[in-house]
């Protein structure tokens, strides 16, 4: 088939990326990120760390999507590297590293455990994949739990941060928390923004499908399996860092994946916006409901039941078909040349 | 096995085109089931060749190890000459085979124009902008182009067809693999089809096309290929092939020559 190459006529087809609204979208979502560099000069240092643990929720959520939502990797067991990068991060301060930098440290030994067991576990599809997963996870959890130096079962603080004034030490670990989610955010638009984004979401729909096209799915899935290894790793370290003590049965406990796919389904799968609204959202559910113990947790999974069937494609979704907007321009759009511009968007 | 090996006396055909695929011996069992028995099948450059045979014939086997999908016992696969039997299904796509699968597989979530553009951006090495004209080029010809913002879950079945073969076409294919692309159009919808098969011809791809409706296929095919229960049991020439006792007996009706 031949390419012309002369410029297109008027009236051509050419294929558009931002439309205005994703281009005032990121835009505002710049502005957000700078702002907030800016809470901890503003506000107590008790809404400080609040706001640390809904970038980690962020975080998470990101990741999760990420894995299940661009790639069709439905993770149960992303608690392994939560619970790694904690427990890293208290391995690497017993040695004498200043904490700041053993939560970096922790995060990219997570990232290599991914890799490693990526070899074992990316061999796995769909159901099988996620029990894998959680298998995973837990037996790390019990060699964690029978290393005395590590606390045991009992569970260990974090040492070396006792120097700092609570105040210095919330906004160090917010700002640390808040570098993190920018960078595994930019990570994430980058990828998505490249040809890789369509590649990805080829794969989650039909794997042998996008490899008849040319998609190499086994590197593609590995990069997101680190990339997210990575994110849930320094999720895990930051909630150490935020809370100064952590259980093995609690960091390393399933019911982080139920939160990041609570978040995931609510917000948007599959979505870049859709995390972020789902985090804010679990978020403030958290905030408000948490005391009522099991009933709390009944209403979650009833939530994301309910979002699974009535919503699939989450709240973002509602705004998405309602308005066509799309905050980042990470999609593809065709329109005729000399037509009125359209904010990139897609028809349902 | 009978052989119809009359050479046609359709002058459009280039009798002489070299083989762009080959696969030679195929052999490839299912546990004690044998789906191909010793397969020989080329394509030439530029010939567009039918596939027909009975259910389980083996037919959607062969072009799955045509495409990489499977990797037969025994038998080697040629591309120009090259070695592909083991090569997986991406790197052969890159190398100019082109698939469009039985039951049409869209990306659900993604937009008509970015499933193109997967393929048109995985499968070819084109620039970024060369791409995207790519994109224009074949849903202009496979007739998506006013739905190229739709999602690709809400089409119907026609254009779920359609997108099949655009998808794969915009991977710059050489050989282009159809399994059954026909199946459940109606009249006018696969007369469109013929027509849209015979423009493709015209830029010099292969076809290899399995198709139960014959009608439709002999509009377009040089040569046609029976197969039965993992053997070619019948090429040529298609109405030659189509009245080949064999054929008549094994696929288009037992007992309606008695």
């Amino acid at each position: 088939m031949t390419t012309a190459a002369a410029p297109a006529p008027p009236g051509a087809w050419s294929v558009q990326r931002a439309g205005l609204a994703s281009r005032i979208g990121s835009s505002a979502l710049v502005l957000v990120a700078i702002a907030l560099f800016a809470v901890p000069q503003i506000l107590s240092a008790n809404v400080v760390q609040q706001l640390t643990s809904l970038l980690v929720f962020l975080i998470l959520a990101v990741m999760w999507n990420a894995l299940a939502g661009y790639a069709g990797l439905v993770s149960v067991g992303q608690q392994a590297f939560i619970g790694f990068g904690a427990y890293g991060t208290i391995y690497l301060t017993q040695r004498g590293i200043q904490p700041y930098l053993a939560v970096v440290l922790a995060s990219l030994a997570s990232a290599v455990l991914a890799a490693v067991l990526s070899l074992l576990v990316l061999r796995l599809r769909g159901g099988q994949f996620a029990v894998g997963t959680w298998v995973v996870a837990e037996a790390i959890a019990l060699f964690v739990m029978l290393d005395q130096s590590l606390g045991g079962g009992t569970g260990v603080s974090l040492q070396g941060l006792s120097g700092y004034a609570p105040e210095v030490r919330r906004a160090f670990t917010y700002w640390l928390t808040l570098a993190f989610a920018v960078l595994l955010l930019v990570l994430l638009f980058l990828l998505l923004r490249h040809r890789t984004g369509a590649a990805l979401q080829a794969i989650r729909d039909d794997e042998d499908a996008a490899a008849s096209l040319g998609v190499r799915v086994r590197p593609l899935k590995l990069m997101l399996f680190v990339l997210a290894g990575f994110g849930c790793g320094a999720a895990g370290a930051l909630t150490l860092a935020n809370t100064l003590f952590i259980q093995p049965q609690s960091i390393f406990g399933v019911q982080w994946s139920a939160y990041m796919i609570f978040m995931v389904l609510v917000g948007g799968i599959g979505t870049f916006e859709g995390p972020i609204i789902g985090a804010v959202l679990f978020f403030a559910v958290q905030y408000f409901f948490a005391d009522q113990g099991a009933w709390y947790l009944i209403g979650l999974g009833l939530a994301a039941v309910a979002f699974a069937l009535f919503l699939p494609r989450g709240l973002w979704s509602l705004l998405n078909d309602r308005l066509h907007v799309q905050l980042l321009p990470v999609g593809y759009h065709l329109r005729r040349q000399g037509a009125r511009p359209r904010s990139s968007s897609r028809e349902t | 096995m009978s052989a119809v090996s009359t050479p046609a006396a359709d002058p459009t055909r280039t009798q002489e085109s070299p083989p762009v695929l080959v696969g030679a011996g195929l052999t490839l069992n299912y546990g004690d089931l044998r789906v191909l028995d010793g397969v020989d099948f080329h394509v030439g450059a530029g010939e567009a060749v039918g596939i027909v045979g009975p259910n389980g014939a083996g037919k959607t086997t062969l072009l799955n190890a045509l495409a990489g999908s499977v990797t037969p016992d025994r038998g080697t696969i040629r591309l120009d000459g090259h070695d592909v039997t083991s090569m997986r299904p991406e790197l052969r796509c890159r190398q100019g085979i082109g698939r469009a699968f039985q039951i049409p597989r869209p990306f659900g979530g993604m937009t008509v124009l970015e499933n193109v553009l997967v393929g048109a951006s995985y499968g070819t090495r084109l620039s970024r902008r060369a791409t995207h004209r790519r994109c224009v080029e074949v849903l202009e010809l496979c007739g998506l182009i006013d739905l190229a913002n739709r999602r690709a879950e809400s089409l119907g079945l026609l254009h779920r067809k359609r997108l099949e073969l655009a998808r794969s076409l915009a991977t710059d294919p050489c050989v282009l693999l159809l399994d059954e692309i026909g199946g459940g159009l109606t009249d006018a919808e696969a007369a469109e089809l013929v027509g849209t098969i015979k423009q493709l011809r015209t830029l010099g791809i292969s076809i290899v096309w399995i198709e139960h409706i014959v009608h439709v296929l002999v509009q377009v095919i040089d040569r046609l290929v029976c197969m039965d229960a993992g053997r070619v049991l019948a090429e040529g020439e298609p109405q030659a092939v189509l009245r080949d006792a064999h054929v008549v007996d094994a696929y288009l009706g037992r007992g309606s020559h008695g």
